[in-house]
């Protein structure tokens, strides 16, 4: 059984009398530990493809189950659930708590879990320390560095031990030496058997991918397994 | 949901915190409100529990009756009395009567003189039952007797501001006073009893009631107070309804007219000041309501402000796993907290302001803050909190994720 199963997935919206269609009858499965990343210019549907994958949204029409959970027809309060059960969101603007230190942001997604205070700083400094800022725990998302807060977003993402990692765009605000320290972790992380599924358009980091999905209006262009990835310095 | 509220209690302090000059502004409104409605409590329980005590040490079961002369008659040069007459009406027919004595105020002059000294005084005549009726003691010497009357002795009973008015002796008993030409022997100093609402109840002379007819000359035109003390078993209502009728006929009264007399309990008048500091109360009261709900809207404001401004975290927290109770908890709790920190401060302060009050005005009885009014004042603040917050948290409970996030 894949981890992820998509059947016939679509995602309309209406703009007027209008209907876009962002997701047009989407088919794919991801097995556990891939390396996947999804490319395509801007309006391919790809972001619309990782809102759905992250259960932010839910598609218009057709079948989602992920690990083996059908998750097309949750409300909300259920799609939180598995938000914080079974995915880790790593974003593009990083998307820290600003008024919180990279521990309290890393503890967040556990205080919905209902776990106490003391076990959420000692997982999450287990985190810390597992994406190399156990030294930076006090430190405000505005007195650390961009590499340094997609850090700190990858250790929130990893506290709560998702079954996938989804990034979108994890680098496209660093500069090209964080951007290799950052590709490096999750090349890391998918050794250690994480499955991780990355939407990005630079050619480069789709190279660290083993599978690279190329969406187009909407449909996949083309689903291409390609070798281990080879390090790009 | 035990957790998810101090989880949410926790962020809440943490944002208050943040914001602390907002915060505070924000929750100024409902600081003022329970401020004033704390002082003005304060202050008015402070005069009622006083008034209450005061009145009971006056004896709650006596009556006194008075003539009554409305004002239009009073410009015709009509006047009601009360006569000696009356007074043996109700001692011979009246039931339910402990003891009863007439007063008889000076009319002329009410100067009093010792030496050298002058001053003014309450001079009543009575008899000796007013002890009885008015619960009023002497500490040296004695009261007037039932034969000073008999035989209109020229003696005189003194609270103790008329002996420090008149400098006279720690003990003034067989010294002479003067008043209206006639010399008094003073038999008897009375107990102090300290002022009610700014009236020293020390400064009064009691002679025999003969003695005061006397002085007064014209017996025909004396018109006299009569103040009597219920036994243990009458009804105040019905003493009172039996004295009216009493009255009535004997001062000829039709069923049209109205009474030329009035009788008071204490009690009635321990009701009425009761009703008037009910009616500042509630009226302040209502002020306060109003501005307590003006707070509210404030803190309801600056809550929708900081939902949006927060739209972006809410995204990232439902992102992360935070399901509707729990952003619309932070919010609802942040906003309780607000108000209750209001609550708080304002109890505080009104209470500040009620003893200072209570202490810069001379006489006035000091404040005192009851249970109840604390328990209202923190229970109204924090159904303001939750009234005027439950709007933004649902607001940030409701908030989509994906726009969320997507928000600038």
């Amino acid at each position: 059984m894949s981890l992820i199963n998509l059947s016939n997935i679509s995602k309309h919206y209406e703009m007027g009398t209008q209907v876009v269609k962002a997701l047009d009858g989407i088919d794919i499965g991801v097995e556990q530990n891939e390396y996947l990343a999804f490319i395509g210019s801007s309006g391919s549907g790809k972001s619309t493809m990782l809102n759905i994958l992250g259960c932010l949204d839910t598609p218009t029409s057709g079948q989602y189950r992920l690990n083996d959970k059908v998750v097309e027809n949750l409300d909300q309060n259920a799609l939180s659930e598995i938000r914080n059960q079974e995915i880790g969101f790593i974003f593009q603007s990083f998307n820290l708590l600003p008024r919180a230190n990279a521990l309290a942001n890393v503890m967040q997604p556990l205080i919905y879990r209902s776990i106490g205070l003391k076990e959420r700083k000692r997982r999450a400094m287990q985190s810390l320390e597992r994406v190399g800022l156990a030294d930076r725990v006090d430190h405000l998302p505005n007195q650390l560095s961009g590499g340094q807060r997609q850090r700190v977003a990858i250790a929130r993402a990893l506290v709560t031990q998702p079954s996938i990692l989804l990034a979108d765009e994890p680098t496209g605000n660093l500069d090209s030496k964080t951007t290799i320290e950052i590709m490096r972790l999750f090349d890391e992380l998918h050794s250690e058997g994480q499955t991780l599924i990355i939407v990005t358009h630079e050619d480069e980091i789709a190279a660290h991918c083993q599978r690279i999905v190329e969406m187009k209006d909407g449909k996949i262009h083309s689903d291409s397994a390609v070798g281990l990835a080879k390090d790009s310095h | 949901m035990f957790f998810a509220m101090i989880e949410s209690a926790r962020s809440a302090f943490a944002s208050i915190l943040a914001h602390g000059l907002r915060s505070f502004l924000t929750t100024l409104g409902i600081v003022i409100g329970v401020a004033s409605v704390i002082a003005v409590v304060s202050v008015t329980q402070g005069m009622s529990a006083f008034i209450s005590d005061t009145f009971s040490s006056l004896g709650t079961n006596s009556l006194t009756i008075q003539s009554y002369t409305p004002f239009e008659d009073q410009m015709k040069g009509i006047r009601a009395r009360l006569t000696p007459a009356d007074l043996e009406l109700i001692e011979s027919r009246a039931t339910g009567i402990a003891s009863i004595t007439p007063i008889l105020a000076a009319n002329r002059s009410s100067q009093i003189k010792y030496g050298s000294q002058t001053s003014f005084s309450q001079i009543m005549g009575t008899t000796y039952a007013f002890q009885d009726v008015a619960q009023t003691f002497t500490q040296r010497g004695r009261f007037l007797a039932a034969t000073d009357n008999q035989t209109r002795r020229r003696i005189a009973v003194i609270g103790d501001k008329v002996r420090e008015n008149l400098s006279l002796p720690e003990d003034p008993i067989n010294e002479y006073v003067e008043i209206a030409g006639e010399w008094f022997k003073v038999v008897g100093l009375l107990e102090e009893r300290g002022e009610i609402m700014g009236m020293n109840r020390d400064d009064m002379v009691l002679v025999p009631y003969a003695t005061m007819v006397s002085l007064q000359g014209n017996q025909a035109r004396i018109d006299i107070q009569i103040q009597l003390s219920l036994s243990e078993s009458a009804n105040v209502d019905e003493v009172s309804q039996q004295l009216t009728t009493l009255l009535r006929n004997a001062h000829g009264l039709s069923s049209e007219e109205d009474d030329d007399f009035r009788i008071q309990t204490a009690e009635q008048l321990m009701e009425e000041f009761d009703q008037i500091i009910g009616m500042v109360t509630m009226v302040i009261g209502g002020v306060v309501g109003i501005s307590l709900l003006v707070g509210g809207i404030g803190i309801m404001n600056i809550m929708l402000v900081s939902v949006t401004e927060r739209t972006r975290e809410i995204g990232i927290c439902k992102a992360v796993g935070a399901k509707r109770h729990h952003i619309l908890m932070q919010f609802l709790i942040e906003a309780i907290l607000l108000s209750l920190l209001g609550g708080v401060i304002g109890l505080a302060l009104g209470f500040g302001m009620g003893t200072l009050i209570s202490n810069t005005i001379p006489g006035f009885p000091p404040a005192s803050i009851p249970l109840w009014s604390v328990g209202l004042a923190l229970g109204f603040s924090g159904f303001v909190g939750v009234l005027f917050g439950i709007l933004p948290a649902a607001k940030a409970a409701n908030l989509d994720p994906i726009d969320a996030l997507r928000y600038e």
